[in-house]
């Protein structure tokens, strides 16, 4: 980090299992980190040269009906959150870094260039939810087919609106 | 006088060999993780400056074509990462691209979604120079059905059913994952012999999952004896897992809160004669395999992949222990009581085809061990948490229980309530890092549940490994990788 402000720390409502014994209720230290957009990149990369070589997970949330989750104070309760789960393999430990994503503009820095491997990660973010990786060198749909509208795991697609066929159905309107 | 005479030799053998592999995998990685070249490097690599844009109509719609030496290198990175891939880093890398080469010398061709070697409806893209396979593309999303929208639609009771089809080789781990989440979220602990069950169940299915690579891959490199070895052992552990659980697979047996049910009378037997059934088995597929000179043929400097790209491409399980990192969960992060059990961790040296063989082999024989001890060790008491909120009650409960019938009637239709927080749980799986990232609202449904799939990102590193290797070995380097496409499309 330069002279961005440095990203909100906090242990909330949560915890990373597998850093510790998960069967110890209360459990495994775990460290999430709350940077902005615009700090996003430069905290993956500062992680990387700390020792985190492998970017284990990235996932997108749509929090569109639970807006009012539980986040440290100054964290935007936006609609969409990216969440990059980094590891670093020689101190065996894990670190959450969720990025808060408005709907009015769901982009996001690609992070491919520091961890190659969440190529296919992301792609599959942006096919779901629709969270738009700049800087992504092939950002196209990944699990459903090209011309798919719509980004099914966001909350407000609709589920089941294809009314079933049966022989005696209404036909396609 | 003894230095001087010691000192050319060893400089000539530094001349000699220069591609060191250690040097190399360094450089590969240099490359790899390389920012982007400016505009500058690529022009004066390529000094043609001749502008030509024209339109070609393709099968696929209206394509602008460039002459590849005026391709700028942003265009050119997008370029060719988006039809065949590769680390682009690699890929933009200037010596790597022969501008002088026409793409007329270059072939691209299909494998799959049907092919039977792709273990699935995978389906791969090469661009071949003769047989030599310069670019890939592995192209998923055939057996895609929306399992993680599912999941939102299903309460936590459910969320096992559902989940535990999409790594159908291995299904009680992806059970055991969701349900570690859960009870993180919950915050209970199990009861011992609940973990040690599931510790029993998820390595014999380790075992079973190997021993279906093993098959499959012994078919695809031709040795159809190897298939039906692995399908008759596994065949035993399939057997045990009905007796346990009704189900061959898909069991929906491990669940939030411990286990559908106990063990069933007998079952140290059973699992005794499985042990000491597959162990000595290993040492005939050793002979069978390991020592064959057609196999090492066909394995061996196959598919080789560095350490440093492994990681950097989020490769885990037996891909990046081969490469030599010693990886593994169960041992570095441990969950349930791994810490409690005695095994080795393999590991491999070169990272080709046959050390991902030896690694999935010596690893049957590791889980082997596992079970064994955890026969020994298994203790007495319930196989789940007696929360009324959580589990159900006994069955004979509710015949004479008003309030069990209740809680037997909520448990399964509503469910139970998770507190908010969200919450990543990682186990070793067969193929690698199985994650599970599940985000509660405090609901009886999951908010958002997200599975990391090892399949789905070991697939990232097959470009890499078939890179200038045949045709022939891409069923090979396919095979190693051991793709579910169950998982790797969800």
């Amino acid at each position: 980090m330069t002279s961005a402000v440095e990203p909100i720390t906090a242990p909330v409502g949560g915890s990373i299992s597998g850093g510790g014994r998960s069967r110890t209720p209360g459990r495994s230290v775990q460290e999430i980190v709350f940077p902005t957009r615009e700090q996003y990149f430069e905290v993956v990369r500062t992680y990387r040269d700390d020792g985190f070589e492998m970017c284990a997970d990235l996932c997108g949330v749509d929090y569109l009906t639970h807006l009012g989750r539980t986040l440290p104070d100054g964290v935007p309760h936006d609609r969409f959150e990216v969440v990059v789960n980094l590891l670093s393999l020689s101190a065996a430990r894990r670190v959450r870094v969720r990025v808060p994503i408005p709907e009015s503009d769901p982009t996001v820095a690609s992070i491919f260039d520091l961890y190659p491997g969440t190529e296919a990660m992301e792609r599959e973010a942006f096919d779901l939810l629709g969270i738009v990786f700049l800087g992504h060198p092939d950002l196209t749909r990944i699990l459903l087919p090209e011309d798919w509208e719509g980004h099914p795991l966001r909350k407000d697609y609709g589920v089941g609106r294809v009314p079933v066929q049966f022989k005696d159905a209404p036909g396609p309107r | 006088m003894s230095e001087s005479d010691a000192t050319p030799p060893a400089g000539e053998a530094d001349d000699t060999d220069a591609p060191e592999p250690a040097d190399r995998s360094a450089a590969h990685v240099d490359t790899l993780l390389a920012p982007p070249l400016s505009g500058d490097d690529f022009l004066s690599a390529n000094p043609d400056g001749e502008v030509a844009g024209l339109v070609a109509e393709t099968s696929e719609g209206r394509q602008e074509m460039f002459r590849r030496g005026t391709t700028d290198p942003g265009q050119l990175r997008r370029e060719v990462g988006a039809v065949l891939r590769l680390p682009e880093g690699v890929v933009v890398d200037p010596s790597n691209i022969d501008v002088e080469q026409s793409d007329d010398d270059t072939m691209i061709i299909n494998m799959g979604p049907q092919h039977p070697s792709t273990h699935g409806v995978l389906r791969l893209m090469f661009e071949l120079d003769g047989e030599t396979v310069l670019r890939t593309k592995p192209v998923i999303g055939y057996l895609h059905t929306g399992m993680e929208k599912t999941a939102e639609e299903l309460t936590y009771v459910q969320g096992s059913t559902n989940v535990t089809r999409m790594d159908y080789l291995s299904p009680l781990h992806n059970e055991l994952v969701l349900s570690l989440a859960v009870e993180e979220l919950l915050g209970i602990e199990l009861p011992p012999r609940a973990e040690w069950i599931r510790m029993l169940l998820t390595e014999l299915n380790r075992v079973s999952s190997h021993l279906m690579w093993m098959a499959t891959n012994g078919m695809d490199l031709g040795s159809t004896s190897m298939m039906i070895y692995g399908f008759r052992e596994r065949e035993m552990v399939l057997a045990f897992f009905e007796k346990t659980t009704g189900l061959r697979m898909n069991h929906n047996f491990i669940r939030p809160g411990g286990t559908a049910a106990d063990l069933p009378d007998g079952w140290e037997d059973d699992v005794t004669v499985i042990c000491d059934t597959v162990l000595p088995r290993t040492d005939e597929y050793d002979e069978l395999l390991t020592g064959q000179p057609l196999f090492r043929q066909r394995t061996e400097s196959i598919g080789r992949l560095s350490a440093e790209e492994a990681l950097a491409l989020s490769l885990t399980g037996p891909i990046l222990r081969s490469t030599g990192v010693p990886w593994d969960l169960r041992r570095s992060m441990p969950y349930l009581r791994y810490d409690e059990v005695d095994f080795d961790v393999i590991v491999g040296t070169y990272g080709d085809n046959f050390d991902r063989y030896s690694v999935r082999l010596n690893e049957i024989r590791e889980s082997i061990r596992i079970i064994r001890q955890v026969v020994e060790k298994m203790p007495a008491g319930d196989y789940r948490v007696q929360d009324k909120k959580v589990t159900p009650p006994p069955r004979a409960r509710i015949d004479e229980s008003m309030e069990a019938l209740i809680h037997h009637f909520k448990v399964f239709t509503e469910g139970f309530k998770v507190p908010e927080g969200e919450v990543y749980t990682a186990i070793e799986s067969p193929r690698g890092e199985l994650g599970c990232y599940l985000v509660s609202d405090g609901g009886s449904k999951p908010y958002r549940m997200h599975i990391r799939g090892p399949s789905f990102v070991n697939l990232q590193g097959m470009p890499l490994m078939m890179r200038g290797g045949l045709l022939a070995d891409a069923v090979a380097v396919c095979s190693s990788i051991d793709p579910v496409m169950g998982e790797v499309d969800r």
